[in-house]
C-alpha cells in the first residue's frame, strides 16, 4: 500500500485525480507559485527578469533547506521550535571558525556536526524522557539563544574568508543556495518515499503503536529523524551564514515560525504522518515570490506581513476545505 | 484521583520556588527585599495575565500562538483610536481589549467551524495580526498620553503596583472558574477527552470558542497594561510573548497533550521565572544567561515529574 503521500483515499476515476488526490497540497503551492510569477510578470516584466528570480530562489533557499528537515520532525509527529535559534547558533559558531583561520571545510564541517549533535539531544529527550518535543525543543530555544547572546553580545563577525562564502557561489549561473534546496529536496523526497527507513519516519508518525508492532524500532527512529533534522539545519547555517559578508550573530527573529509555516503550507500535516519534503520547499519559494511580488506591486512595506498572514490562513483553510471534500 | 496526586508537579515545582528563592536570597542581600519582589511582579504581570487563559487553552489539548501579535495589535490600536480617530482615552482602551478579544473570537472560529489545528491556525495569525498592527500602525509609535493613565502600570495602590492587584484578582478569578464550575470541568472534559466530552453532552466547540476568546481579551488586556508601563506603542510588542508564556505554563505542569493542569501550578511557574531572572541578574548573571538557566529548568523539571508520576503522557 502506498502509505506515503495519501493522506486521503484515491478516487477512483483516473490516474490525473489519484495524482491530485496524492500530491493535492503540493499541487496547489506550485500552482498559486506560478501564478504568483504569471501575474507580478504581467504587471512588471523586471519581475522575471534573472537578477530578481535568482534573488527569489535563492533568498530563502536556506528555510527551504531547513524545512526539509522540520518536515521530516513533523511527519515523525513531532516539531521542533528551536530550529530559528539553532541556525543562529551555528551560523556564529561556523563564522567564527572560519574567522580565527581555521580551514573553510572545518568551518563549514562544524556547523553540520554541532547541528546533528544538539538536535540528537532533543531527540533522546523526546524519545527516551517521554518529554513532549514543544517542551524539550522550546527549553533547547531559550538554552541556545541565552547562550548565543552571553557568549557573543550580539557582536557582528566581520572579514569572513571569500571562500568561506559559500551561498555567493555559482554553478552554471546558478546561486549555491539554489542547487543545495533543489537536490536535498529531491534527494529527500525520493529517500523518504523509497528507502525503508524513510518510509519508517511516517510509520512511526502516523501511528506509533501499528509501526512498533511492525518491528520498527521507534525511538531509535526518532533519534535519528531529528538528528538528520540537525544535519539540514547545520547545511541551512552555513547558507545562511554566507549570503552576507557579515554575520549578525543573534537569533533570527521568527525563523522556526518560518521554517514551520513552510513545511506546514507545504502540506505536512502536523498530526503527522503525512506530507512532503517537496511541497516545504515549494511554499518556501512561494513565500519568497510573494514577498517580491507585493514589492513590484507598490504594497506598501509595512502591510506586506498582514498580506503574507492573510494569504497563509487563506491557504490553511482552503486545504482544510480540500481535504475534507476528499474524504 | 486523589489531591496528593494532582499536587505532585506543583509539590515539586514550590520545593523548587522555595530553594531558587533560599538559594538567590543568599547570594545578594537586594534580593529578598519588598521593593524588588514587588518590582518583580510589576515585570511579570503582562506574561502573568496572558499565561492565565493560555492555561486554560493548553488544557483544552490547544495552543495559542498567537498571543504576542494580538498583545501587538492591541496595543497600536489604544494609540490609534485615541490620538489618530480622536476617541477619548477610556473608550480607546476598551475597545482596544475588545479588538483583542475579537481576534481570539476569530482564531476560536478558525479552530471550531474549519477544524484546523490550533497550532496552525495560531501560527497563521500570528503573521496576520503582526502584519495588522504594522500595517494599521505604519510603524509609528504614539506617546504624550495624559498623566492619570499611566497609573496602570506604573503607580502603586496601597503599596503594591497596581498591575500585581490586577493580577491577583485574574488569579483568584481564572482559578475558581477552572476549578470549581461546569464550564472548567468542561475545559478538563475536552482536553482529555473530546469524544467522550461530546457524548457527554459537554459543548466542545463552545467552550473552545469561548477559551480562545478569553486568550484574545486578556492579551487586550495585558497590552493596555504594557502600554501604560512603557509610556508609548510600537507594533512590535510582545513579541516571543508566546514562548515565555507556554514557559511558564508548562513549568507549570500543564499537560502539553491537555486534560491536566491548574492555575496554581502556572502562578508557581510564573514565580519560578522570574525569581530565576531577578535573583540571577543581582548575582551578577547577565540577562540572556538567565534565559539559559530557565531552559535547563524547564526541561528539569518535567523530566523530574515525569521521572517521579509516570502516569499517562507525562
Amino acid at each position: 500500500m502506498d502509505a506515503v503521500a495519501t493522506a486521503t483515499p484515491a478516487p477512483k476515476n483516473g490516474r490525473l485525480a489519484r495524482t491530485f488526490a496524492a500530491y493535492g497540497q503540493e499541487l496547489v503551492v506550485l500552482g498559486s507559485l506560478l501564478a504568483v510569477m504569471a501575474l507580478s510578470g504581467a504587471v512588471n516584466a523586471r519581475f522575471l527578469s534573472e537578477n530578481n528570480l535568482n534573488s527569489i530562489f535563492s533568498g530563502n533557499a536556506y528555510v527551504a533547506v531547513a524545512a526539509i528537515g522540520m518536515s521530516m520532525v513533523i511527519i515523525a509527529g513531532h516539531i521542533d521550535v528551536s530550529v530559528g535559534s539553532l541556525i543562529g547558533v551555528l551560523a556564529t559558531i561556523s563564522g567564527t571558525l572560519a574567522v580565527r583561520g581555521y580551514p573553510i571545510w572545518v568551518a563549514w564541517l562544524a556547523s553540520i556536526v554541532a547541528g546533528i549533535a544538539i538536535q540528537a539531544v532533543n531527540g533522546v529527550l523526546v524519545a527516551y524522557a517521554r518529554i513532549p518535543a514543544i517542551v524539550v525543543t522550546l527549553g533547547m530555544l531559550s538554552i541556545l539563544k541565552g547562550g548565543l547572546i552571553s557568549a557573543t553580545s550580539g557582536a557582528w563577525i566581520t572579514n569572513l574568508p571569500p571562500g568561506f562564502l559559500l551561498a555567493q557561489f555559482r554553478l552554471f549561473g546558478i546561486l549555491a543556495p539554489v542547487w543545495f534546496a533543489a537536490v536535498l529536496t529531491v534527494l529527500a523526497a525520493l529517500w523518504m518515499r523509497y528507502s525503508a527507513l524513510g518510509r519508517s519516519i511516517y510509520a512511526v508518525g502516523g501511528n506509533p503503536d501499528a509501526a512498533r508492532a511492525a518491528g520498527i524500532q521507534t525511538r531509535p527512529t526518532v533519534v535519528f529523524v531529528f538528528a538528520l533534522h540537525g544535519f539540514f539545519a547545520g547545511i541551512a547555517a552555513i547558507l545562511f551564514a554566507s549570503q552576507l559578508q557579515v554575520i549578525q550573530s543573534t537569533v533570527p527573529p521568527n525563523l522556526e515560525l518560518n521554517v514551520i509555516t513552510a513545511s506546514v503550507i507545504g502540506g505536512v500535516s502536523i498530526l503527522g504522518g503525512t506530507g512532503t519534503v517537496i511541497g516545504s520547499t515549494l511554499a518556501a519559494v512561494l513565500f519568497a515570490a510573494i514577498g517580491s511580488s507585493l514589492i513590484f506591486l507598490n504594497v506598501s512595506a509595512y502591510w506586506l506581513k498582514a498580506v503574507l498572514g492573510l494569504l497563509i490562513l487563506v491557504t490553511v483553510l482552503a486545504d482544510m476545505a480540500r481535504r475534507r471534500r476528499a474524504f | 484521583m486523589t489531591l496528593s496526586r494532582l499536587l505532585r508537579h506543583e509539590t515539586i515545582l514550590a520545593v523548587l520556588v522555595v530553594v531558587a528563592l533560599v538559594v538567590l536570597a543568599a547570594q545578594s542581600e537586594r534580593f529578598f527585599t519588598a521593593d524588588n519582589l514587588l518590582n518583580q511582579g510589576r515585570l511579570m504581570a503582562e506574561v502573568g495575565l496572558v499565561a492565565l487563559t493560555m492555561t486554560f487553552v493548553i488544557v483544552t489539548g490547544g495552543i495559542d500562538l498567537s498571543v504576542g501579535s494580538m498583545l501587538g495589535l492591541s496595543a497600536i490600536l489604544v494609540g490609534v483610536f485615541w490620538k489618530n480617530v480622536g476617541l477619548a482615552l477610556p473608550v480607546a482602551m476598551v475597545l482596544a481589549v475588545g479588538a483583542g478579544g475579537l481576534a481570539g473570537l476569530v482564531n476560536g472560529l478558525i479552530i471550531t467551524r474549519f477544524k484546523v489545528p490550533p497550532l496552525i491556525a495560531t501560527l497563521a495569525t500570528l503573521a496576520l495580526y503582526r502584519g495588522l498592527a504594522e500595517g494599521i500602525s505604519q510603524s509609528r509609535s504614539v506617546r504624550g498620553y495624559p498623566e492619570w493613565f499611566y497609573g496602570l502600570g506604573q503607580r502603586d495602590a496601597a503599596g503594591v503596583p497596581v498591575q500585581v492587584w490586577i493580577m491577583l484578582v485574574a488569579v483568584v478569578v481564572s482559578a475558581a472558574i477552572l476549578g470549581f464550575t461546569t464550564f472548567g470541568r468542561a475545559t478538563y472534559a475536552v482536553g482529555a477527552n473530546e469524544t467522550a466530552a461530546r457524548f457527554a453532552g459537554v459543548a466542545v466547540d463552545r467552550t473552545r470558542l469561548l477559551v480562545y476568546t478569553a486568550s484574545g481579551l486578556m492579551s487586550g488586556l495585558a497590552a493596555v497594561i504594557f502600554v501604560s508601563r512603557v509610556s508609548t506603542t510600537r507594533s512590535d510588542m510582545g513579541t516571543g510573548l508566546e514562548l515565555d508564556v507556554i514557559t511558564a505554563v508548562v513549568l507549570g505542569g500543564t499537560s502539553i497533550f491537555g486534560g491536566k493542569g491548574t492555575i496554581l501550578g502556572t502562578v508557581l511557574g510564573l514565580a519560578l521565572i522570574q525569581a530565576l531572572r531577578s535573583g540571577l541578574s543581582l548575582a551578577g548573571v547577565k540577562g540572556d544567561g538567565t534565559i539559559v538557566v530557565i531552559g535547563l529548568v524547564l526541561i528539569g523539571a518535567i523530566l523530574v515529574s515525569n521521572l517521579f508520576g509516570r502516569d499517562g503522557d507525562g
